[in-house]
């Protein structure tokens, strides 16, 4: 499957596990979907088979409330039942390993629960620091929202990744520039995050967070420092009413909306 | 008690190249032993004790065990969600090591007096909690939080204790630290437990009202069926600590008893009473003015009495 191809499937996925769940955050998971596609498809070395293995890549989702983008993934690429993704939120009566916040309880593939800001992504600094410290060459790589950088922890953990040199690490910031009641700009500005993270000591690269074949080649290449990837985003992409409509942060597909989106994502509906 | 507990983590690291200790740039003069010995696997996290907690947590479920350390709140309360969330919720091999038990920091204030970390952390699931009263029991609280699975938290002063043993030659050796330790044997219907530090003071206690004293090093689990034994052979049971009596030890003592039908002995909690440390002074003063003194006991119980 191509890496556009894989990123679709995941919109779809998002969408009925929502649109199933009544559940949130449709916009967030659509956001990253090419990011958590390109990462799964080929950029870490993660398989099933490899799960537990010491040597494997690691990936984060410190912005835990896009789990279903992540879980998505992971049914296409064989870690879980795709069938179990109705299961999301644990909403109709059957039992579910898929909370809204994405869950490591009994879910191969991912690595550590999220759904608190600003702390994945200071776990998976640990994770980069456990490899230097043992000598094993795997990469980390975390997803953290443009919002969520409004944590003090994040720049905690900025400050200590370039200290400590982890050039085996690799944040990508989800810049859609949407947070949960307004733009981020208007709630607190964050400015020239490029910027930001250049000074904190990180090498950094802008792009666009929704060409695969950009960021394929950012996120595979190797560093001397700690890579901050700002992925320029549009929250909700891939179905025309929910791109940058600050609403999708918190309502759920039903009805026509919800028929509309699935059609515009080139798929049938339930 | 410190030194003590850092040399013994030291001989521990010897022998286990998984043990790492992250300080949050706290540790003067005490943990440079370590840090010079085990360079690799020692971090200054730098004064951002969330982020060392995590960090910590990636370490650890990477395969190392991993002792962060730092003064009484800095390693618990100010990153406590990544304790509950990470740490714990991961089962991750994090030991959590707080210096200056109670108001230990004395005229330093109330920042730096640690008087609500048990209650709070006892509420938390897969937490071990270690609450040494001295040197002896630290040293075994540093051999037992490597051995115990998930997370730990010990609890210490901050250095110059005299050991129980030095103070009460009847006291036991500390051989496991999961049991309740037997400092002074007594007479009549009044049995005091401590834990902590503040055991001397409650040794003071117990020789003037010739009452058995034990202390309870883990706060978390409790020796319960001890603590029921007790609640029927004694009317009533004295705990101190150097804490806020709600919910901290003296908080856990009372739920074991309460579960108890028939007759049962009555809790009697020293400690600070819903009350901020904020008297500037020495820690014997600032504990004299909470009244967490032998002293007071013997004169509550004598005001009891008639």
């Amino acid at each position: 499957m191509t890496n556009e191809g894989l990123a679709r499937q995941i919109r779809r996925d998002v969408v009925e596990m929502t649109h199933i769940a009544h559940a949130s955050h449709v916009a967030s998971a659509l956001s990253i979907a090419d990011i958590v596609a390109v990462l799964y498809n080929g950029v870490m070395n993660i398989s099933p088979q490899n799960a537990d293995d010491p040597n494997r890549d690691r990936f984060v989702l410190s912005k835990g409330h896009a789990g279903a983008a992540v879980y998505a993934a992971l049914a296409e690429k064989g870690f879980i039942p795709r069938e179990e993704l109705r299961t999301y939120y644990g909403m109709n009566g059957t039992e579910s390993r898929l909370s809204g916040h994405i869950s490591h309880k009994g879910v191969p593939g991912v690595e550590i629960s999220t759904g608190s800001l600003g702390q994945g992504v200071c776990v998976a600094c640990g994770f980069a620091l456990a490899g230097k410290k043992d000598g094993r060459d795997y990469r980390v790589f975390a997803v953290v929202g443009d919002g969520e950088c409004d944590e003090g922890s994040v720049w905690e953990m900025a400050l200590f990744a370039a200290h400590t040199k982890l050039n085996n690490y690799t944040v990508i910031v989800d810049r859609n520039n949407l947070q949960s009641l307004k733009s981020t700009e208007d709630t607190i500005a964050l400015g020239d995050l490029s910027a930001k993270w250049k000074a904190f000591g990180w090498d950094v690269v802008d792009i666009d967070g929704h060409n695969c074949g950009d960021l394929k080649s950012v996120l595979s290449g190797k560093r001397d420092k700690p890579l901050c990837v700002i992925a320029h985003t549009v929250k909700g992409k891939g179905v025309s009413f929910m791109e940058n409509d600050i609403v999708w942060h918190y309502r759920d597909p039903q009805n026509e909306q919800y028929e509309q989106a699935i059609a515009e994502l080139g798929g049938d509906p339930l | 008690m410190r030194n003590a507990f850092v040399a013994e983590l030291g001989n521990i690291a010897r022998n286990n190249p998984n043990v790492c200790l992250m300080i949050g740039d706290l540790g003067f003069g005490v943990v440079d032993k370590f840090a010079n010995e085990f360079p690799d696997r020692f971090i200054n996290a730098g004064i951002s004790e969330q982020n060392m907690t995590s960090v910590a947590t990636g370490l650890a479920m990477c395969g190392n065990k991993v002792y962060t350390y730092s003064i009484g709140n800095f390693p618990t309360l100010r990153c406590l969600e990544q304790v509950r969330n990470l740490a714990a919720y991961h089962n991750a091999n994090v030991k959590i090591v707080s210096i200056g038990a109670g108001v230990a920091y004395g005229g330093a204030g109330i920042t730096h007096h640690a008087t609500e970390d048990l209650s709070i952390l006892r509420a938390i699931p897969n937490i071990t909690i270690f609450s040494p009263a001295d040197k002896d029991e630290a040293i075994v609280a540093a051999q037992a939080s490597f051995a115990t699975n998930g997370v730990c938290y010990v609890r210490l002063g901050k250095g110059g204790e005299q050991t129980l043993h030095e103070l009460c030659a009847e006291a036991e050796t500390v051989t496991d630290i999961f049991k309740p330790r037997k400092i002074r044997s007594g007479k009549g219907k009044t049995v005091i437990l401590a834990t902590g530090t503040i055991a001397t003071e409650a040794l003071k206690a117990a020789e003037q009202l010739y009452a058995p004293l034990w202390t309870i090093p883990t706060v978390k689990p409790l020796p319960e069926t001890f603590i029921e034994q007790l609640a029927r052979d004694y009317d009533t049971i004295v705990t101190f600590e150097e804490h806020q009596i709600q919910g901290g030890f003296g908080g856990a003592v009372s739920e074991v008893v309460a579960g108890l039908n028939g007759n049962r002995a009555s809790v009697k909690r020293i400690g600070f009473d819903n009350q901020f440390s904020a008297q500037i002074a020495p820690p014997p003063e600032i504990l004299t003015y909470y009244g967490i003194t032998a002293e007071n006991l013997v004169r509550q119980l004598s005001e009891q009495e008639t």
